[in-house]
């Protein structure tokens, strides 16, 4: 049993260094740079397939002056990815529950879109304020609607990939400890207790994936707008 | 009797136990050599098992293996307290 249940979401520190720092670090290991042969080993040739399909992905929509960006939307798609999926391994750290490191990570992208967008194109910036054909009513309601959206895009990214990360390894926690704790009185309901943890897990690694391109093609979105 | 070769440049499985002292005495510790010990141990376990023919997944288990084992060990104070029992 826990103290509580949140204590996995603290980061343990031994001799003074927190584990959150190796956890961050530890993704630029697992991606070697390929070597100058023509067919490199088979880790290296996966890891430039899939980041081709995701930097081309990202880098349709946007004309020539958005492929500026195609570096370091696909660096914050790997480690991301990655950082969410070894989360899922016993005994890990994932960086990715904590708020702090996930706003860190939006707010300055989501700003540096928006001023963008603000210094070379300002009215088609400020134009998106407000959707074609509105009612000239609404105008004013909307556009403060409008802003207000604007506004909350980086706590949004944020909050999501914490919501959804830190939710996820809280679940998988529960279902296991009350597996563990039913094998005793109730063996079969401990199994199906074990076959939702299974299903629970799969789910996990799919949200791990998922919520890293969801972050990355919302960024890519305000991009389009503003470049 | 004089070593054949020496001890600087004997491997560490070749040192007799009595010479680990004089050896390790041998070794560089400035920060440049253990970028570079760290280096040539990476080298090596890169060229071993990862950039080979057909590598497997044997190459990139035994570092996630060591990644979770370390993770255990960097932990162990936060996660003895998750231990059964009556009375925590």
């Amino acid at each position: 049993m826990n103290l509580s249940f949140f204590d996995q979401f603290s980061s343990p520190s031994l001799l003074g260094i927190p584990l959150i720092l190796i956890a961050m670090m530890f993704p630029a290991l697992l991606l070697p740079s390929p070597g100058n042969r023509w067919i490199n080993n088979r880790l290296s040739t996966l890891q430039l397939w899939f980041i081709n399909l995701i930097t081309k992905q990202l880098m349709i929509p946007l004309d020539k002056k958005g492929h500026k960006w195609a570096l370091i939307l696909t660096s914050l798609m790997m480690f991301l990815l990655l950082t969410n999926l070894l989360g899922l391994l016993p005994y890990t750290f994932t960086p990715t529950t904590q708020l702090s490191m996930n706003l860190a990570l939006a707010f300055p992208l989501w700003l540096a879109t928006l001023l963008t967008g603000l210094r070379n194109q300002p009215s088609v910036s400020l134009g998106h304020l407000l959707p074609e054909g509105t009612p000239t009513l609404l105008i004013p309601a909307l556009i403060l609607i409008e802003t207000t959206s604007l506004l909350i895009r980086p706590l949004a990214l944020g909050v999501r990939l914490t919501a959804n990360l830190t939710a996820g390894h809280l679940l998988i926690q529960l279902i296991s400890t009350a597996t563990t704790t039913l094998m005793t009185t109730m063996p079969v309901v401990s199994l199906l207790t074990l076959a939702v943890l299974l299903l629970l897990t799969i789910l996990e690694v799919a949200v791990a994936m998922i919520q890293a391109y969801v972050f990355v093609l919302l960024l890519s979105l305000y991009l389009q707008e503003n470049i | 009797l004089p070593a054949a070769v020496l001890l600087k440049d004997t491997k560490l499985m070749d040192v007799k136990l009595g010479q680990l002292g004089s050896w390790l005495a041998t070794r560089d510790f400035t920060p440049g050599g253990i970028m570079g010990a760290m280096r040539r141990g990476y080298e090596r376990y890169y060229n071993k098992y990862i950039n080979v023919r057909k590598g497997g997944l044997g190459g990139i288990s035994m570092v996630l293996a060591a990644y979770v084992v370390l993770s255990y060990m960097w932990s162990y104070s936060h996660v003895k307290h998750d231990r059964r029992r009556k009375y925590h």
